[in-house]
């Protein structure tokens, strides 16, 4: 597999990099005093990672004024300056998820048209059959050959399936899936769901009902609703996560496709306006590509974005 | 989708016009609205800069300094410079003698590659050629089928009189990163299969890849090195990021992409993107994906785009899509009717059916100058129109030629016949004639308007109401399948 596995090594080692190593802009500025240039650079790499403008700007500033009062003047101190300051933002949340107190624990996944909703699916079910039981639930009926490629990987795995046909209602689906691990003695219950965009009301409030069926079945179920982001989105990201929290109720976010060039800095903004956390990273296409996430290496990562790649 | 940036363009440019005479330094400050405009519409940050540092260069050129309406001038420097941007639009797809045409679709994972197959096989079929769509992604789980059944769809549903084949090898799929190279014979395959059996068009359909991965970048220059496609198009999400640019850059460096496709447009996502992957690539932007749905492929404009980030609608897009559902004939027919007074109820209605067929009400107004914003939040029956069209439906043949005979009884025949209330009967009654008089009063006697046409009051428009729902974009009636 060769550079394939190069590239995703060099991820990995690139998320659990010390917060001594400096990389990117920083290594740039390594050993050197910080000034007005400084900053525009560090600014720039942060936008480069999709942080977005207004919280760049707010970084920026607390680092300038740092900077102006004479607490941070070399560029490692800038670094952990603004480290810290992610950080703190991001909050700890090393994949905690809410559990059943008995019965199985119902997760529900949800997300925008092709963000690894489905991979994601596999890569949780991978990491929950070492605890116990799983069953998923393939309540994507609308995608041409959707509800197959949750087979796949159920077989794969391992795991139980529950499907409905193709076009069949999604909340049905979700009924059996919840009869099914309720009545096999199932630890887990994962709920596939179709791609949407979070300005499709209908399809929106059909999220909803998915989620009231499941809780009719099992108290107090999905226990946790993850919304899958592409670690590629935008600014649009908050949109995104703001809709799903307001038809789904979502607790955490999957980040996925974190092992490309892109690091998902939106999820920044999504974490200070709506307080979601992220608590997966996806890393890869494989079931075993999948990270708790741990915002130390994260903003290692981050930061350690050479602005120059992009010229 | 370029809303929030119209708004913030517009907001910070009128602040500068308000503010009478303006210096150099005014310019620059207002500038630096349209900066963070365009950083929150994901465009790329050194696209901005570098755009922002035109603008003003051309303005201060053009002396909006000493100009009357400094900001009308200022978002004419901003537009010029977008569409040149974006521009130039594309050249039509190149189509070789003799065939088969080979086109590759590629792009980063989850991009809309597959769909985006469906959607130019049903334009091709609607041209009337004959394409084979071949499933070279032997990588995501199902992919094969996905695809299958998508061009299945386009072939028993697709509009024309083309013809659409599938070639797929599903016993060569393997898991992740096993299969690579079993590609480039699946691609080659098809090919030979279309050279024997006629096809003008192959389609190749790839698996999704990151840009970094040297292993899947590299099947994608085997299969380019193998059979020479005459056009590469890259499929970038509306909604990304930064990063589209360095992926764009990546794809168009080793395989020198001849254009790209913007998918998920029908989100509110503001794409910048598409102005930075046009930037970096120099590819032109051929088509927008607005829908999963294999008719949901429109043309790019640029002149389009960017007088919807500038808030002066998509006029372009609105006449486009009322000339391919309306004959210029039968529309002067009509005006005429209409500027007499003759109207009747069958006309009506064929109005409505053409307009729908055009797309959702809501995503039409929203083409409208001025209205995007306004109509973001305005909720939208498209049922109402489904009652209006039952309503007529259960008229009689001379009730719908002289709809001033529907009096009261007959009012409550026509309600129980369609399952509506009388007052909705009667509601349409009243818009149909404040329709006609509306016509009559904007057209002139040949049928040319007379003014600037006002907005037609639409059926369907109503204020805050939880129980109506607009139709999820693209669920057509009789097109594709409902989601519910
Ligand atoms: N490199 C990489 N690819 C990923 C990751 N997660 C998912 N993918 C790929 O992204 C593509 C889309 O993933 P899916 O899991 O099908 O996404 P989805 O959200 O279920 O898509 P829809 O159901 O079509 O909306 C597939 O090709 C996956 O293999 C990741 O963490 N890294
Ligand atoms: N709303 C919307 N969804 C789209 C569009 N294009 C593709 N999709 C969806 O995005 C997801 C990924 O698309 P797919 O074609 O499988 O992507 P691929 O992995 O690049 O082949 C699917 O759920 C599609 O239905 C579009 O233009 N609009
Ligand atoms: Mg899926
Ligand atoms: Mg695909």
């Amino acid at each position: 597999m060769g550079l394939f596995r190069r590239a995703t090594d060099a991820l990995r080692s690139g998320l659990t990099k010390t917060r001594t190593a400096l990389t990117g802009v920083f290594g740039a500025l390594a050993g050197r005093k910080i000034d007005e240039e400084a900053l525009q650079a560090i600014e720039a790499s942060l936008l480069r990672a999709d942080v977005g403008p207004a919280l760049t700007k707010s970084l920026i500033e607390s680092l300038r004024t740092a900077w102006r009062q004479g607490t941070v003047t070399t560029g490692e101190e800038a670094r952990d300056h603004l480290a810290n300051d992610l950080r703190e933002r991001l909050g700890d949340h090393r994949g905690s998820i809410t559990r059943a107190d008995q019965g199985p624990t119902v997760l529900l996944v949800v997300g925008v048209n092709g963000a690894g909703k489905t991979t994601s699916i596999a890569k949780l079910a991978k990491r929950f059959s070492a605890e116990g039981k799983v069953v998923l639930a393939a309540a994507d009926t609308f995608r041409a050959g959707a509800v197959h490629q949750l087979e796949v990987w159920a077989e794969r795995l391992g795991v139980d399936i529950i499907k409905g046909k193709e076009g069949a209602d999604p909340a049905a689906v979700a009924w059996d899936g919840a009869e099914a691990a309720v009545a096999r003695n199932a630890d887990f219950l994962i709920v596939d769901t179709a791609g949407r965009l979070h300005v499709q009301e209908e399809l929106m409030r059909q999220l909803s009902k998915i989620k009231d069926i499941l809780g009719r079945v099992i108290p107090n179920a999905p226990h946790e609703s993850l919304l899958v982001l592409d670690a590629t989105a935008g600014q649009n990201g908050l949109r995104q996560a703001e809709h799903f929290l307001a038809a789904a109720a979502i607790d955490g976010i999957v980040l996925a496709k974190l092992d490309g060039t892109a690091r998902g800095g939106v999820a920044l903004s999504i974490r200070e306006h709506t307080g979601v956390p992220v608590k997966f990273v996806g890393t890869g296409e494989r079931p075993e590509d999948l990270e708790v996430f741990d915002p130390e290496p994260y903003v290692d990562a981050l930061l350690g974005l050479d602005d120059g790649s992009t010229e | 989708m370029f809303e929030m940036l119209t708004d913030r363009v517009g907001k910070s440019l009128r602040n500068l016009s308000g503010r009478g005479r303006i210096s150099e330094s005014n310019v620059r400050e207002a500038m630096d609205g349209v900066r963070t405009a365009l950083l929150e519409a994901d465009v790329h940050h050194e696209v901005v800069d570098s755009l922002c540092e035109e603008v003003v260069t051309e303005a201060l050129g053009r002396e909006v300094t000493k100009s009357l309406k400094p900001g009308e001038e200022m978002i004419g420097v901003v537009h010029d410079k977008l569409v040149e941007l974006m521009g130039p639009d594309a050249s039509p797809p190149m189509w070789v003698e003799p065939g088969p045409t080979i086109v590759m679709l590629c792009g980063l994972q989850g991009s809309g590659k597959t769909t985006t197959c469906g959607k130019l096989a049903a334009r091709w079929k609607n041209e009337g050629r004959k394409v084979l769509v071949a499933a070279a992604d032997l990588q995501r789980p199902a992919a094969v089928e996905q695809l299958q059944t998508v061009v299945q769809g386009v072939e028993s549903t697709g509009r024309g009189s083309g013809q659409v084949a599938f070639h797929g090898e599903p016993e060569r799929c393997a898991e992740f990163g096993r299969a690579v190279g079993e590609a480039v014979t699946v691609c080659r395959n098809a090919i030979n299969r279309a050279r024997d059996e006629g096809h003008e068009v192959v389609l190749l359909d790839t698996a999704g890849r990151l840009h970094v991965d040297d292993e899947l970048m590299g099947e994608l220059e085997a299969i380019q090195t193998a059979v020479r496609p005459h056009r590469i198009l890259l499929v970038v999400d509306a909604m990304s990021g930064q990063d589209a640019v360095d992926s764009a850059r990546a794809f168009h460096q080793r395989l020198e992409v001849d254009g790209v496709i913007l998918s998920k447009f029908d989100s509110d996502a503001r794409g910048g993107a598409a102005l930075s992957v046009r930037r970096v690539t120099g590819a032109p932007i051929v088509h927008l994906g607005v829908g999963e749905h294999s008719d949901q492929l429109e043309d790019f404009h640029a002149e389009r785009v960017a007088g919807r980030i500038l808030g002066m609608g998509d006029v372009v897009s609105l006449v486009e899509k009322a000339r391919d559902e309306v004959d210029e004939a039968e529309a002067q027919k009509m005006a005429v009717k209409l500027a007499e007074g003759r109207m009747t109820m069958d006309d009506f209605l064929s109005q409505i059916k053409a307009i729908r067929r055009m797309g959702p009400i809501k995503q039409l107004l929203g083409m409208l100058p001025g209205m995007g914003a306004a109509l973001k939040d305005m909720p939208i029956d498209e049922k109402q129109f489904d009652r209006v069209e039952a309503i007529i439906g259960s008229m009689t043949k001379t009730e719908r030629t002289d709809p001033d005979r529907i009096e009261r009884s007959r009012a409550k025949r026509i309600a129980a016949g369609s399952g509506t209330a009388r007052d909705e009967v009667s509601r349409l009654m009243k818009q149909f004639d404040g329709m006609s008089q509306m016509a009559k009063s904007m057209l002139g006697p040949d049928g040319t308007p007379r003014e600037q046409p006002a907005i037609p009051g639409l059926p369907g428009v109503g204020k805050g109401n939880t129980q109506i729902k607009s139709r999820r974009a693209g669920a057509k009636r009789g097109k594709g399948k409902k989601r519910r």
